[in-house]
């Protein structure tokens, strides 16, 4: 256990003393927010539904966005990144479980994210005055199940790629199609209706689904659930049965 | 014994990196595994820590099998690996504490940090120290558990001779508490200097398994004596001399090969031509000379 929290909190002091990642999942989504805030504000508008505004919509959205990009671009590159310089070896030659390694890293990668969050939340409510409707618990519920699933999934393209390259090639492959179908980066009613049928039933759709339906106090997609639920149990046997030091 | 190796074979598809190896190593001695670049080393060292799945053979290393009790096993041993790094964001004690986690029983690594002469370095993160702090690094990391058997590979590839010189002290200390080393290396002095035995490795095989000195021994106390001379000089006069096996020309010095008393030989004999050799010098046998003998081929780089 102790081997856990130190790894843990070393793996996120690391996270914290590397300016790109650090960029890309916490400063680029608060970015976003500033900027699309700026532009449309976040007065009433039916479009986002009964007393809601531009910002109460795309929070959720930008949330999606933190957690594709821990788990799409950070965990391939940085796991892939650590085992090509031997790294992970360093650790094959000590008595801990390749089992912790696997699990403090997901753990620090999805307590980032949830920090990414926090920091969107918190700028959102100071700057636009968001507004939310749902139930704080279980936003924070289905945030967690999507990162931890999407970290699973992430952790398979780390698994799988042979260099911290392809890791990263394969990572985006996956993740900038699914996020700009996903109805993230603008509205799915753009899209032609066999796209959207299709983007329906992405991963990173369910998450888009999940969140919103969550923030706006709408429940639970059921449809959404189960396939983030599956993908976590899925992903998490296959990391943890393919995952190899060297 | 705390290692015994029998019959190791290791093969890489066709490639056979490792054929027929069988050592054991006592308690409380440095042994060392030498031999050239790619003789197959590292490999049987990393199937001894159980890094590797040899193809052939039994290992014991503390009465256990490094592959199938590798977590137990890895409590009871240090490993400096001649491939491996940490974080380079990683701190240096923050390294320390960390390793420190994943063993059941560790020393204090605040001694270690003095000892191996990075106190001053212990905020400073590991991609800026230098090649032989780094190295020092992994050495204290390796001996964080106490460990009863040290591997060392190639500890002191890329540093500067003093520095070189400085790790060899600590690895003496290393042995003078108590504790077995394993020392694999290419450098012949590095070998002489430390190995209390040595086994020597070439093409995957034993070619040799002896301590230092035994091994100069058996090149039958051979020596050389180098020298200038006139190009008028016939060198091969000297042949005549007791003792002496060869006499070459290299760079325009003359090089006289033989055993016995060759230096005084050599010169009585330069005398009674009234040649009086200028920079006359001497070389002994060393390990350098036992390998060329063993593998035909010289490990310098």
């Amino acid at each position: 256990m102790n081997a856990y929290f130190k790894l843990a909190w070393m793996q996120l002091k690391l996270f914290g003393r590397e300016p790109v990642a650090l960029f890309f999942t916490l400063a680029f989504p608060l970015m976003i927010l500033l900027l699309f805030g700026m532009i449309f504000g976040n007065a009433v508008d039916p479009q986002y539904g009964d007393g809601y505004g531009y910002i109460d919509a795309l929070v959720p959205g930008l949330a999606v966005i933190i957690i594709g990009t821990v788990a799409l671009m950070s965990i391939p590159v940085a796991t892939a990144t650590a085992r090509e310089q031997k790294i992970l070896r360093r650790y094959k030659a000590t008595p801990m479980p390749p089992l912790v390694y696997l699990v403090a890293d997901i753990t620090t990668n999805v307590f980032i994210a949830l920090i990414g969050l926090v920091i969107l939340i918190i700028a959102a409510r100071l700057v636009f005055d968001l507004r939310f409707g749902g139930n704080w618990v279980y936003v924070l519920g289905g945030f967690l199940l999507s990162a931890f699933s999407f970290a699973a999934m992430g952790y398979i393209v780390a698994v799988l790629s042979p260099t911290a390259r392809i890791a990263q090639v394969v990572g985006q492959v996956l993740y900038f199609p699914m996020m700009i179908l996903s109805g993230v980066a603008f509205p799915p009613d753009i899209m032609p209706e066999g796209v959207r049928a299709a983007a329906n039933w992405l991963p990173l759709t369910q998450v888009v689904n999940l969140l919103q339906n969550l923030w706006f106090g709408q429940g639970w997609s059921i449809q959404s659930v189960l396939i983030l639920g599956l993908m976590l149990v899925v992903g998490t046997v296959v990391s943890v049965y393919t995952f190899r030091w060297e | 014994m705390v290692i015994d190796v029998r019959n190791l074979h290791k093969k890489y598809g066709q490639f056979t990196a490792v054929q027929d190896v069988s050592f054991s190593v006592n308690r409380g001695e440095i042994f060392g595994i030498i031999g050239p670049n790619g003789a197959g080393k590292t490999t049987a060292v990393e199937s001894i820590v159980g890094l590797r799945q040899p193809t052939g053979g039994q290992i014991r290393v503390l009465g256990l099998d490094p592959h199938s009790d590798r977590r137990v096993l890895s409590q009871r041993i240090g490993i400096q690996l001649q491939q491996a790094q940490i974080p380079e964001r990683m701190k240096v004690w923050e390294a320390l504490d960390l390793f420190s986690s994943f063993y059941d029983k560790t020393v204090p690594w605040e001694p270690l940090l003095a000892a191996w002469g990075l106190a001053e370095k212990r905020k400073t993160v590991f991609g800026n120290l230098s090649g032989g702090q780094k190295q020092r690094l992994f050495i204290a990391l390796a001996l964080l558990n106490d460990p009863e058997i040290v591997f060392l590979d190639e500890l002191t590839t890329g540093l500067d001779p003093q520095a070189r010189r400085a790790t060899w002290e600590l690895v003496s200390a290393i042995r003078d508490r108590g504790k077995t080393v394993v020392l694999v290396t290419h450098y012949m002095d590095e070998a002489q200097a430390l190995c209390d035995r040595m086994a020597i490795i070439d093409h995957g095989r034993i070619v040799a398994l002896d301590s230092p000195q035994a091994l100069i021994d058996q090149m039958g106390n051979k020596q050389r004596v180098i020298f200038s001379a006139p190009k008028t000089f016939d060198a091969t006069s000297l042949c005549r001399i007791d003792g002496v096996t060869q006499v070459n020309r290299e760079n325009g010095r003359v090089v006289v090969q033989g055993q016995g008393a060759l230096l005084s030989n050599v010169v009585l004999a330069l005398h009674d031509q009234q040649i009086a050799p200028i920079d006359i010098r001497t070389e002994t046998a060393d390990l350098e000379d036992v390998l060329i003998q063993l593998t035909g081929r010289a490990v310098r780089e």
